[in-house]
């Protein structure tokens, strides 16, 4: 028997990290944000745990400000598969009104780490599955698959235990909870090819269709309903456009394209020449941002 | 992402089939600080196109800001992620780099070479399938060269790329190369390196990356890349004894139990004869599921199997090829690559992970250490941060294993701290130490139940632990009368007057302390099983210690009585006068001065004694032992 392909190691070991989770914590979860990544996570629970159904909840944090055509998605999802979802939104923020429009980066903050925060805290979860890879970006690389948050959810970047072998140590002490990445080893195209070659489904965002969009700060936002405020002159304009990164519809840059099947995507990807995270705002602030969001607990 | 492929334009489908088939081969760069690693591994994204426009405009950008090669692109800034490290200018951790060619899908694992990091090669080494060492041709080989080669052996990689880099600085001289090929060979012999694959290059001018180069036309191999595409990967342990260790057991219906895991060696196909292990029964493979059923399964594929049989496996057991068992031993020889700043103490109890199954365990005895420069073996009573031992291992249950050399799955362990949960050290077992077969324990009549009994209680140890001068003997003694003149059967084991015969070689090393509980813990136990109650007073000053003698002892034989007395009281009172000295430096390692006391964060009994005479502590302990019912025989 030849031996086995870069996509076989890969599923491999990451159903090899879900089912050690799965072993060795108390009260699991699994972080669901609907995008391609948690889509490819979330065949792969359903694959280690065949016949059965993933031991573990999925956790969506909601900051309200998803696509509609995500959340869609995500409930046709869990309704096919028979998994139980939990939805998380901080509300007492959104009670306050903050908002993606005045609150720039303090919303992200407040409506996506601090509600993560917030929901592992109020459901007393000790392991959370989040998709991240370290392909993203350079602080990432550095990060172990099993990644230790203090009680108040801080990441220690020096201070992280050696992982050898296929020897994951999941023991915590009192208050700690982890984060584990069971993609940490998939790039970008990996988690193309795997989509392809399983056939999962993805939201249709990812596919190209005329949509209402603003150029704005050199991003297409979408006009996805009617809360998006319009600055004067701006006027929606129909435009045959698809999302490479999906999250806030405010904050998610669209690109122009006619690529309307995952062959035309994937194409698109590697013929393109910017790279993935380039449509999220939350990027562009300074070289260290990312490592500084994940010490204070950004998944 | 522009992989360069005219598939990619013209056949979409075509070019995914082909790329569906790609290999994965792990690979770890090792140098001393200044090799050039992180510039090797920057010009390979950069080669295999792997750098996106945005990032290379940064890149620039960034080559500008340091200013490390002036006007240069500095392919190390791809590299060194954390904002500390870019602006130290050095590596400190594990990184994991990603590109990918027509042929071959690469995770580079990038390890730093400096002294202290051993730990971080060996993580990085750990799930490498190949090495590349890096030597700067001006400098030629290194005292870290050795090292990293050295360990590079120990963690079992088996194919080495030696790679001669900077030949641009020493005017591409093959005469110098030569040398330092030769030099390093020799040298590869003796540590047992055998597949090493030389080439001379310079990463920062790319040079023998990609193509042969130009400036170095008597190099007639092949360059880095081509190599890296085609050295064969040996596959997970292809010509081993099929493995599957438990992680998993899926009953997700009464209809349907499954077994799941990594299969770590061999094949294993349905109607196979296997066998559970540590508890040798033997089944058959009923079916091997994975999304699907399917008809056989290799190493490296994560699968769960049913059995024919309904045999009692769980977490932790090992499923093996019937025919060729993995050994079952409580006691190792094994080589140990500690990784903590708290040093190994010989005796200390740690948690031992391997495979799925986590046991206690502690280091019997170190045999010897390593120089890793050197080679050479030194004696050595503990390992510190970075330091490599040969050691035995006791667990305190049996586990299934094979040699590191054979499965490293399956022979190689990690020990974890009981208190802080860290992972401290790694190991790698050598062979089972046949002794532990042959002494089993004297199963004998009249046994400690029935002794207690007689004496009308139930035996247990009460543990005084507190400063030096908190009154542990004073109330221990208190409790002993107490207990005596109500007829019960006690003894007082006194730290003083242990070390004046059973303990007399030891003194107070962390070590020597460790092992002076240990004996006081065994003494103890064996007391406990005569039906005593006993009475110990020592300072025991680390949780881990007293932890270890309880779990010497069965549920509800343990009591921690805590002296819980402030330092500044019991100096004050310094009734034998060893405060004093011990400011004056006279003695050292004196526990609350220069040497740490770990307080009991839950004992069973507390005794505040700025609050409670040495008196009423007694009577306050004689009425816990009552309550709990320690003062009543069972029947016999």
């Amino acid at each position: 028997m030849s031996s086995l392909t870069h996509l076989q190691r890969l599923e491999a070991e990451s159903i090899h990290i879900m089912r050690e989770v799965a072993a060795e914590a108390e009260n699991p979860v699994m972080m669901y944000s609907i995008g391609k990544d948690s889509s490819v996570m979330l065949r792969l629970a359903m694959k280690a745990f065949a016949p059965g159904k993933p031991p573990f909840p999925m956790l969506h944090v909601n900051t309200g400000w998803k696509f509609r055509n995500m959340i869609e998605f995500r409930d046709q999802q869990m309704k096919e598969l028979g998994l139980n979802l939990i939805s998380y939104t901080n509300l007492e923020a959104q009670q306050q009104g903050i908002n993606p429009f005045d609150h720039g980066s303090a919303y992200t903050d407040i409506m996506k780490t601090q509600a993560l925060k917030q929901a592992l805290d109020k459901y007393g979860f000790d392991a959370a599955f989040g998709g991240a890879r370290r392909d993203e970006e350079k602080s990432r690389a550095k990060e172990r698959i099993f990644s230790f948050r203090s009680a108040n959810h801080v990441w220690d970047p020096k201070n992280q235990r050696p992982e050898l072998w296929r020897l994951y140590n999941a023991r915590k002490n009192k208050g700690e909870s982890i984060r584990v990445f069971p993609l940490s080893n998939w790039t970008e195209l990996d988690i193309w090819q795997y989509i392809y070659l399983e056939n999962i489904p993805i939201v249709p965002l990812y596919f190209a269709a005329p949509r209402p969009v603003v150029e704005r700060d050199g991003l297409l936002i979408m006009v996805d309903d009617e809360r998006m405020r319009l600055k004067p002159g701006e006027v929606p304009e129909v435009k045959n456009v698809r999302f490479r990164t999906l999250g806030c519809y405010p904050l998610s840059g669209a690109v122009e394209s006619n690529a309307a099947t995952l062959q035309d995507v994937i194409q698109e990807m590697l013929l393109t020449t910017t790279s993935e995270r380039q449509g999220r705002a939350i990027d562009h602030d300074s070289a260290a941002s990312m490592e500084k969001k994940k010490r204070e607990g950004y998944f | 992402m522009a992989h360069v492929s005219n598939l990619i334009e013209t056949d979409i489908e075509q070019y995914l089939k082909s790329h569906q088939y790609k290999s994965l081969l792990r690979f770890i760069t090792c140098g001393s600080v200044d090799d050039g690693k992180s510039t090797l591994i920057g010009r390979l994204l950069y080669e295999s196109k792997m750098i996106f426009e945005d990032q290379l405009a940064a890149l620039e950008a960034d080559s500008k800001k340091m200013g490390t090669q002036g006007e240069q692109i500095d392919f190390a800034l791809l590299v060194d992620g954390l904002a500390a490290e870019r602006e130290q200018g050095i590596t400190i951790d594990v990184a994991y780099r990603f590109f990918s060619t027509d042929r071959r899908k690469f995770i580079v694992a990038d390890t730093p070479g400096h002294e202290q990091y051993t730990r971080n090669m060996i993580t990085g080494a750990s799930t490498a399938d190949l090495a590349v060492i890096l030597i700067d041709a001006r400098k030629g080989v290194l005292v870290q060269s050795r090292r990293h080669s050295y360990l590079v052996s120990l963690i079992g990689i088996k194919q080495v790329v030696l790679a001669v880099n900077k030949m641009d600085l020493v005017g591409y001289s093959q005469e110098k190369y030569d040398a330092i090929v030769a030099e390093y060979l020799e040298f590869a012999k003796q540590i047992g390196l055998t597949n090493i694959t030389p080439i001379p290059m310079s990463a920062f001018k790319g040079d023998n990356i990609t193509e042969n180069s130009p400036n170095m036309p008597w190099y007639t191999g092949s360059p880095l890349m081509p190599h890296l595409e085609t050295v064969p990967i040996a596959a997970e342990n292809p010509d081993a004894a099929f493995r599957l260790p438990v992680q998993w057991v899926n009953r997700p219906n009464l209809d349907f139990r499954g077994f799941s895991g990594v299969i770590t060696g061999g094949t294993v196909r349905k109607g196979d004869k296997v066998k559970a292990l540590p508890s040798g029964k033997e089944s058959t493979v009923a079916s091997i599921v994975l999304d699907g059923e399917i008809d056989q399964a290799v190493s490296g594929q994560s699968v769960t199997i049913t059995l024919a049989d309904e045999i009692d496996v769980s977490r932790g057991d090992i499923l093996s090829a019937a025919g060729s068992p993995p050994g079952v031993s409580d006691q190792f020889e094994a080589t140990l690559v500690w990784m903590n700043e708290t040093a190994l103490l010989p005796h200390r109890p740690y948690l031992l992970k391997i495979g799925a199954r986590t046991v206690t365990a502690n280091v019997s005895a170190i045999k010897h250490k390593v120089n890793v420069n050197t080679l050479e073996q030194l004696a050595a009573k503990s390992l510190e941060l970075n330091e490599i031992g040969v050691c035995n291992i006791s667990l305190e249950q049996s586990v299934a294993f094979d040699p590191y050399t054979e499965n490293k799955d399956t022979g190689g362990f990690i020990l974890i701290d009981r208190m802080t949960n860290e992972t401290v050290g790694a190991g790698m077992i050598h062979f089972a130490l046949r002794r532990a077969q042959n002494i089993h324990w004297q199963a004998v009549d009249v046994h400690k139940d029935v002794r207690a009994a007689q004496k009308a209680q139930k035996s247990c140890v009460l543990w005084f632990t507190g400063l030096s001068g908190a009154g542990k003997s004073t109330i221990a003694n208190l409790v002993e009368k107490k207990l005596y003149a109500i007829n019960r059967h006690t003894y007082l084991l006194d730290g003083d007057n242990v070390r004046h015969g059973l303990n007399r070689d030891l003194g107070f090393t962390d070590v020597d302390r460790v092992e002076n509980i240990r004996r006081v813990g065994e003494v103890a136990k064996l007391m406990v099983d005569a039906g005593l109650i006993v009475l110990t007073a020592f300072i025991s000053p680390f949780r881990a210690e007293r932890q270890m003698v309880r779990s010497l002892l069965e549920g509800g034989e343990f009591f921690e009585v805590y002296i819980e007395t402030p330092l500044a009281v019991a100096e004050s009172r310094d009734v034998k006068g060893l405060y004093k000295k011990a400011r004056q430096g006279q003695i050292k390692n004196f526990t609350g001065i220069d040497s740490p006391y770990e307080a009991p964060e839950t004992p069973d009994i507390r005794v505040d004694t700025t609050k409670m005479s040495a008196e009423e502590a007694a009577d306050y302990i004689v009425k816990v032992l009552e309550d709990r019912g320690m003062l009543t025989g069972g029947t016999f």
